[in-house]
């Protein structure tokens, strides 16, 4: 049996793969609303607005999961986080802030071009910050940087984040959430077959990146985050991950030069996931590197039963609605994992119902 | 600017914010079932256009309140790390369920806003439920949580900490019931009245409109219900203040000298160096009365709170003076428009009574916030009320006036543009709509 402060941390964890793959598919979907060009480039901006409309309040619930349960399960980390990344974490609230006001704002304002162009640029612009605060946040707690003595932070408001390697794993984040969604994208097109080129190629492209980013950050991390080097390259666990991922990362480049999008979105998925889980295991024992341990910093036990207790009471009534939310507005192909036959079955299963 | 005024503005301002959007996001579900529920049973099509114009604007004020929100989350660490590491544990719960209540509430917004043509109609009604209620739950957590700040319980205190704790009774903390009672009741009573007063006010340029009379009519059935209930409700609260946070009752009453038998002051500007209140009515036994429910009994006084644990009484007294203003205006144009429409059973249309409705539409949320900062500023100077002073629970970070300035200029701007983008939903939109639906009648017309 895991211990309970374990099994809050895991949660957590989940929790924010549940954020980074579904909220992170919705700001990455604003970087290429950002970077929309050529020909299709108003139709692209109408795609990715109708697939996020319906979704994006719910996924985003997924961040505010991962802070309660931070506050309630570790309240010490959470104190000691917040403090130590004043800075970066207020610049992603900013950014957060930003992108979904100027996303009604933009759906529901006058449909004239100067108006919608004007909060699409907001929406575009904060939709790429704040994914790269979260990648500078995320190297903050890897990288051993905060120090904390007596419960004071003695490391500065800036070191810890303002730096080559945060913004490597910002830069990292930003790319995962815009492969991740330019792949999305590809199933959302199904039936509109020249956008579902261009979210193709954006994907391949975003690929290419993401092994770019992938192996600065991996160069960087042996004088930047010493620990979360070392459980990778010497635990047991992390060679079934480590090769996971490179399965799931190369089987989706495959999946999408074959056109087989619902297999490259489970493949990226996983890719995702598994990605997190890595960075997950590899931060244990700590929540902060080197100075907060989760076992130490954990709430007394009868709070973290209770916690897990009404996590998993809610789940009950959260999963079913979920599956009904992406049932309705994504039809069956939310639920799709594999087209190995390719482009021609996906296409047949595709519920017309726009 | 002091950090310690710093970090006490950004988080007033920043709920101060929220607390309009989140009061809205509680009422608003409910007024569009109503219409919704009438539309399926009545067929009339005036109450679809309704819940759908409704849904379009309550869309909007829904984002961006969902973003104030996550971004008071976040300042509860930003802002106040020692207290949330001191109380993290035991407040926690709330928080947690409040986390499945947002869940659902998005989940079946997204159905409820996009899902028209795409689910069935009893499905579409039921979604909106599930908005109402998860809305009305998360405003209900939240507020419990706040509450225990006023009423610490669930724990034993060794050495400054808390040991043998237990969350369930910290969320069940004897304040839990009349805040969150009354908290809910504000947010109906709030939203009802403002939206009663838009409609009023376009009721009054096209005086036939059917859908703005019903529209009307749905809010002040709930305005005119919660109006009649808050102040009993405030009484509750009063009461229990009274009994529980005697410095916050005598910072609220601005009573300064313990008194058997304490007049009530109505009004009035407090002057903490003479500690006098100039310029009050003064009615006899008042206090007691409210206070005790006997005309006799002892009000303690600002005389008996040492010097250094007495809330600023001013900024108290006026904010209470202004609610409790608020609750009995309202109350009163409630009555006299159930009096009115009781005697000729359809709309009270008489200017002077659609004048006084337009006059309060605001009023609902000023007394939200002027209630907020008798809770709030009245529990000064502790943060948990008698176990951590709000200095102590400040952030190490300096330079606080960076981000309060930010928030402040980025909530200026959310607010002028959410209200440039509602007005032009309500007001100038439809009107285009009526004339081009008039050309398309015309046309028809001429075809025919
Ligand atoms: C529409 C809004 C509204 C109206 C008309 C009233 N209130 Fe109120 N009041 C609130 C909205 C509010 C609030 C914003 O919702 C507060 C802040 C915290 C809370 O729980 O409710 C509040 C707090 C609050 C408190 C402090 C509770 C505490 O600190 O624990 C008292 C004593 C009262 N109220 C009393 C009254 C009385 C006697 C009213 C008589 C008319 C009244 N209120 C009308
Ligand atoms: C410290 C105080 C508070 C915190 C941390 C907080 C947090 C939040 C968060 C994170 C959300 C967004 C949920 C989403 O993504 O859908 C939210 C929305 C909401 N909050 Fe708050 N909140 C606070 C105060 C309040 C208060 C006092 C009330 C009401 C009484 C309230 C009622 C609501 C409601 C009804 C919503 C959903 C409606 C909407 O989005 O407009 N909150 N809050
Ligand atoms: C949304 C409605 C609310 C409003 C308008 C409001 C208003 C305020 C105001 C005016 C202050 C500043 C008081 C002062 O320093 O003099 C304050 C402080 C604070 N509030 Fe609230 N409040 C609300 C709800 C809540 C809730 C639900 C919580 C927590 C669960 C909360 C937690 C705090 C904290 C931690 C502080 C800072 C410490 C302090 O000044 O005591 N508030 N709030």
């Amino acid at each position: 049996m895991p211990t309970l402060e374990l099994t809050a941390a895991a949660v957590m964890l989940i929790s924010l793969i549940g954020y980074a793959v579904l909220g992170g598919a919705d700001f990455g979907a604003g970087i290429w609303d950002l970077l929309a060009r050529g020909p299709h480039a108003a139709r692209q901006r109408r795609v990715i607005e109708q697939a996020i409309a319906p979704i994006w309040e719910a996924n985003h619930v997924w961040l505010i999961l991962v802070v309660v349960i931070l506050f309630t399960g570790f309240p010490p980390a959470f104190s000691a986080i917040m403090t130590a990344l004043h800075v970066p974490v207020t610049i992603m609230l900013v950014g957060i802030v930003l992108r979904g006001a100027s996303f009604v704002f933009r759906a529901y304002d006058r449909p004239d071009d100067r108006v919608q162009h004007r909060w699409g640029r907001v929406f575009a612009i904060s939709s790429t910050i704040t994914p790269i605060m979260l990648g500078t946040i995320i190297a903050g707690l890897s990288s051993g940087d905060i120090d904390i003595e007596d419960g004071l932070i003695t490391s500065g408001w800036f070191n810890s984040w303002l730096g080559v390697y945060p913004f490597a794993v910002g830069g990292f984040t930003l790319v995962l959430f815009a492969y991740i969604a330019a792949i999305f994208l590809t199933v959302e097109t199904v039936g509109q077959p020249d956008l579902q080129e261009d979210f193709r190629r954006r994907a391949l492209l975003s690929a290419i990146a993401l092994g770019a980013f992938a192996l600065l950050v991996v160069l960087l991390s042996g004088d930047h985050a010493e620990h979360i080097r070392e459980e990778l390259l010497n635990s047991w666990w992390t060679w079934p991950l480590q090769i996971g991922t490179a399965i799931a990362a190369v089987g989706t480049i495959g999946a999408l030069l074959t056109r087989r999008y619902f297999l490259a979105r489970t493949l990226a998925v996983l890719q995702v996931t598994f990605i997190l889980l890595g960075w997950g295991a590899s931060m244990s024992p700590y929540l902060v590197v080197d100075d907060v341990r989760y076992h130490e910093a954990a709430a007394p036990d009868i709070t973290l039963q209770l916690m897990l207790g009404a996590l998993a009471v809610g789940s009950l009534i959260l999963f079913p609605s979920l599956y009904y939310l992406y049932r309705i507005f994504k039809g069956r192909q939310a639920f799709v994992l594999l087209d190995l036959m390719g482009e021609h079955r996906a296409a047949s299963t595709h519920t017309s119902d726009e | 600017m002091s950090d310690l005024l710093a970090a006490r503005s950004q988080m007033a301002m920043s709920l101060g914010f929220h607390i309009i959007f989140a009061s809205i996001g509680i009422a608003m579900p409910l007024l569009m079932v109503i219409a919704e529920g009438l539309w399926l049973r009545t067929g009339n099509e005036a109450y679809y256009k309704l819940a759908r114009r409704w849904a379009k604007g309550t869309a909007i004020l829904f984002a961006v309140g969902a973003v104030s929100g996550t971004v008071l989350s976040f300042e509860l660490g930003l802002l106040w790390p020692r207290f949330m590491e001191w109380s993290g544990s035991l407040i926690g719960m709330p928080f947690s369920l409040e986390g499945f209540a947002f869940f659902t509430e998005a989940i079946f917004l997204g159905i409820y806003l996009y899902g028209w043509d795409r689910v069935g109609r009893k499905a579409h009604w039921f979604a909106g439920w599930m908005v109402a209620l998860s809305g009305t739950l998360s405003g209900i957590f939240v507020v419990m949580a706040n509450a225990w700040m006023n009423q610490p319980t669930g724990f034993d205190l060794v050495d400054g900490e808390p040991v043998n704790i237990d969350p369930v009774a910290a969320m069940f903390n004897p304040a839990a019931f009349h805040q969150t009672l009354h908290m809910t009741i504000a947010a109906f009573l709030a939203t009802a009245f403002a939206v009663a007063a838009i409609h009023t006010a376009l009721l009054r340029r096209n005086p036939d409109s059917d859908f703005h009379r019903k529209a009307i009519g749905i809010a002040l059935a709930v305005g005119v219900v919660t109006a009649v209930i808050q102040p009993l409700s405030g009484d509750i609260s009063a009461r229990f203040v009274a009994e529980h946070q005697p410095a916050k009752l005598a910072a609220l009453e601005a009573h300064w000298e313990t008194t058997e038998g304490a007049a009530l002051t109505i009004g009035g500007i407090p002057d903490e160096r003479s500690r006098t209140t100039r310029l009050g009515i003064e009615i006899p036994y008042g206090l007691s009365l409210l206070a005790h429910h006997d005309p006799n009994a002892e009000v303690t006084g600002l005389d008996q709170i040492p010097e250094d644990e007495q809330p600023p009484v001013t900024i108290v007294h006026l904010a209470f003076q202004i609610m409790v203003g608020i609750g009995f205006t309202l109350m009163g144009v409630g009555l006299w428009g159930a009096w009115q429409y009781w005697r000729r059973r359809r709309l009270p249309t008489h200017p002077w009574f659609q004048w006084a409705i337009m006059a309060c539409g605001p009023l609902g949320f000023v007394a939200v916030e002027a209630g907020w900062v008798v809770t709030e500023v009245g529990r000064q100077p502790w943060v948990i009320y008698e176990i951590l002073r709000t200095e102590d629970a400040v952030t190490q970070v300096p330079n606080l006036y960076v981000p309060f300035i930010s928030f402040t200029v980025l909530y200026v701007l959310l607010s002028i543009a959410t209200a440039w983008l509602l007005y032009r939903q309500v007001v100038i939109e439809p009107r285009e709509e009526e004339s081009a639906g008039q050309l398309s009648g015309e046309r028809q017309h001429a075809n025919a």
